[in-house]
């Protein structure tokens, strides 16, 4: 390890609790890191992760990513790890020379690492050795570069941080298209042969997909009259009931799914580059545009990890405010994910009517407050941007006490009985609550599978500790459950707001002056909140600029989404579209 | 036809100026045919990005676009009349969508909707993100906005409205002789590829190549 620079402080003197046991255990292969969690060396890393796991508890892998620290000449994968009773996390980095790029793959540790390791070989180049499947997972094959590493730059490239000179203070701007050599947002490496261009990325995919046909017909060889062959299927990234534009390859025998692998990326708009040229406030609205449903409470992770590293707490006022915003996008969002799974059933569009009538009424109350209807940009670092006049509570009351109650009861009473429904929905799609685990699925998913899993209860975030409210479980792991939950969920939800909205008190809703342009002492800061789709995390390292030095964001659809094969296989296709259903994934968050 | 036109200067009684319809066939098929088709415009199916939820807002009951005919989505290109690209066009999905514009038959409009479609709004500097539709495919209406409010992509149907009013049968391009051509798709390579670009990429790669190397040499 060189010298600490600019982006790194010393290490820590002492490890405390579980990681002085890790080190104990593994001896000089365990190091102290900087501000938080260890270093493994990565020779013992699969034996320590699995210590960590079995043996010190740590069963729940959140989140995965990786850190390119260009001066220090190396790159960093960060782990969090978390217990399922609860309590704040482990976490542990591996580190790998910008030259070797390689770590091992703790796939067959945590399933759950699959698609983020993917993840991180696509953007950042890190190869993790003994990955089952290691592809490009949010571009396409082929594609030129690593972008998320700091000497990689896009297209449009300007200057490395915003604001960029060219706009301010000046302020003219010259239009991106007129600045650069190709006059459009592309760029190609100099060997290139155009003559050669030649579209090769799906194809690799469907060869992967066939050869794994044969090779598993190849070990079924029985001497049958009756053969049956194997067909891979292609459906989206234009499908009605992929939720936008999502994609799986499935192979099938007869009608029977072997295999479904999801391709993704169709929308991936590139959150994290564009994050890290960012300033901090500057990111707030864009997180608005993760899962789009659910604007508010993704403005509330960013802030609460951006809190956790300025080290303040919003007032009073605001808290409450924030809390009522999020669970209102609570109740959107899951009225939202029923309707529309009741239109992948084949019940198209009435039911998704009558949730949407509903989600209006909540919208309206959103704007009044923010200004927008769906891309609120509420939430500010240490506060909320608006106050709410009392009217605007009053009205509210009158959704928490009277209409809302009357919606979801409806919805239950036409649908939770439903012959249809229950004979489509239970039994499949089943997810064992050890794989929701072990596949670091979160929210409603995990918890329809028996694992009482909360953030909000795990590791209480703003005032989420004063309130009187049950975690919703079910036990049974199928689409039926993952539909009661969200059903069950709504209804804590009114509690929490009938709470709220009596309690709230007058007062500042900003903790100091607004700020346009905040400094934020260097460190590394995670903030997960529980979302309506599940646990979305912030990974934020800050090197003491105006801008995040790495912005990473913990998506929950696209991580529960590592489980989709597991649930999907032996199913017919027709339940695969209602399975994805269940699942509840916004594009916008599963691509970024 | 000539007679026809001749009436269109003839002077009209004034007795009869009320009652008399004077008008070409042209006009008045085009007329009929414009009106006829301008209140069913079937969209495709078909959400990109956070806009798409707007997009479905905009069709369910609060703003009921079926008031304009136009609550058919259809999920096939091929029974579609009109694209609204509602979301973030990145340069992964952009051969899709130029295939699906493809399929859709004549005559067909698009809607770009909302600042991504239209240039690539906030995620422009982003190096997936194709920078407004319009460098793939034709646009008939663009409609501003981060999302667009319903209303807002209502009023950019009824300018659709009248850009299809205005339409003459004659001169329509889906009448003329001949096919029309389809888009070329666009190709995923080490960066997205235009292939009716693929002359200038050749020519400006070997330019490129030209000076790095003239750079080279001086340097050694
Ligand atoms: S214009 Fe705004 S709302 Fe529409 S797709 Fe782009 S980011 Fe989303």
């Amino acid at each position: 390890m060189t010298a600490p620079t600019k982006t790194k402080a010393a290490p820590l003197a002492e490890l405390k609790g579980d990681l002085a046991v890790l080190k104990e255990k593994f001896g000089d292969a365990v190091q102290p890191a900087e501000y938080e969690g260890v270093v493994i060396a990565n020779d013992v890393l699969l034996e320590a992760a699995r210590f960590i796991r079995d043996e010190l508890g740590y069963r729940y892998l959140s989140s995965v990513t990786a850190v390119d620290y260009i001066q220090e000449g190396y790159f960093e994968v960060v782990y969090h790890a978390y217990r399922l009773e609860g309590g704040g996390p482990l976490v542990f980095k591996a580190r790998t020379p910008r030259d070797v790029a390689t770590v091992p793959s703790l796939v067959s540790v945590w399933p759950g690492a699959d698609f983020q390791e993917r993840e991180a070989w696509d953007l950042m180049g890190i190869r993790f050795a003994g990955h089952p499947n290691l592809k490009r997972i949010l571009l396409w094959e082929g594609f030129y570069g690593h972008p998320l590493r700091k000497d990689w730059k896009e297209p449009y490239y300007e200057e490395e941080h915003k604001p960029f000179s060219s706009r301010w203070p000046s302020g003219h701007h010259i239009r991106a298209e007129d600045r650069v050599f190709w006059h459009d947002n592309v760029q190609y490496p100099l060997d290139w042969d155009p003559d050669q261009a030649e579209d090769t990325s799906d194809e690799l995919l469907y060869i992967g997909m066939g050869q794994f046909a044969r090779a598993e017909t190849g070990e079924l060889v029985e001497p049958r009259s009756l053969r049956t062959e194997r067909l891979v299927v292609n459906m989206g990234p234009q499908h009605p009931s992929t939720h936008g534009v999502f994609r799986m390859v499935v192979t099938l025998d007869g009608e029977t799914i072997v295999r479904l692998e999801p391709v993704m990326g169709y929308l991936h708009r590139n959150h994290e580059k564009i994050g890290e040229r960012n300033m901090y406030l500057q990111n707030m609205p864009y997180t608005d545009r993760l899962d789009y449903i659910c604007s508010m409470s993704n403005n509330l992770g960013y802030a609460i990890a951006v809190e956790k590293l300025l080290g303040i707490r919003p007032p009073e006022r605001a808290e409450y405010l924030r809390v009522i915003m999020a669970e209102f996008t609570r109740i959107v969002n899951h009225l939202w994910a029923i309707g529309f799974l009741l239109n992948d059933l084949g019940a198209f569009f009435t039911p998704a009517l009558y949730a949407i009538e509903e989600r209006e009424l909540i919208l309206d109350l959103f704007e009044e407050a923010s200004g927008s209807r769906m891309m609120c940009n509420y939430m500010r670092f240490g506060g909320v941007a608006h106050d709410v006049s009392d009217d605007w509570i009053a009205r509210a009351k009158e959704l928490v006490y009277n209409r809302l109650p009357r919606a979801i009861e409806e919805l239950d009473r036409y649908l939770t009985h439903n012959e249809l429904i229950k004979a489509r929905c239970q039994g499949v799609g089943v997810l064992p609550p050890d794989l929701a685990v072990a596949y670091s699925t979160a929210g409603p998913v995990l918890r329809a599978s028996g694992i009482p899993y909360d953030v909000r209860r795990a590791e209480p975030y703003s005032i989420y500790d004063r309130f009187d409210f049950d975690v919703a479980v079910r036990y049974n792991g199928d689409v039926y459950d993952r539909y009661l939950i969200r059903i069950d969920e709504m209804w804590q939800s009114l509690r929490i707001l009938r709470q709220a909205l009596d309690q709230i008190p007058k007062g500042e809703i900003q903790a100091g002056k607004k700020q346009y342009m905040i400094r934020v002492p260097a460190g590394q800061a995670y903030g997960r909140v529980e979302n309506p789709k599940g646990e979305l995390g912030f990974y934020i390292v800050s090197d003491g600029s105006p801008n995040p030095y790495r912005y990473h964001i913990r998506a929950p659809s696209f991580i529960n989404l590592t489980a989709l094969n597991e649930m999907c296989k032996g199913h017919k296709v027709a339940d695969v579209v209602v399975i994805l259903g269940s699942i509840d994934i916004v594009l916008g968050e599963v691509d970024r | 036809m000539d007679e026809l036109r001749d009436l269109n200067t003839m002077p009209v009684p004034s007795e009869l100026r009320n009652n008399v319809f004077v008008t070409t066939i042209d006009r008045f098929v085009s007329y009929l045919y414009n009106w006829g088709r301008k209140r069913s415009v079937w969209p495709m199916m078909f959400g990109l990005a956070c806009c798409a939820i707007e997009m479905i807002c905009a069709a369910a009951s609060r703003f009921d676009i079926a008031r304009f005919g136009s609550e058919l989505m259809r999920p096939s290109p091929r029974q579609a009349d009109l694209m609204i690209v509602s979301g973030t066009v990145t340069k992964k999905m952009v051969p899709q969508i130029v295939r699906l514009y493809n399929q859709m038959p004549e005559p067909k409009y698009v809607i770009s909707m909302g600042a991504c479609a239209t240039g690539g709004g906030p995620f422009k500097e982003g190096y997936n993100v194709v920078s407004g539709i319009d460098k793939f495919i034709p646009v008939d209406v663009y409609v501003p906005g981060c999302p667009p409010r319903p209303e807002a992509l209502l009023h950019g149907l009824l300018k659709l409205y009248e850009k299809i009013e205005r339409q003459s049968v004659r001169a329509v391009p889906w009448y003329q002789r001949g096919e029309s051509e389809a888009i070329p798709v666009p190709i995923l390579g080490p960066d997205l590829i235009d292939p009716r670009r693929l002359p200038e990429i050749r020519a400006r790669l070997a330019e490129l190549r030209a000076r790095q190397g003239a750079s080279t040499e001086t340097s050694s």
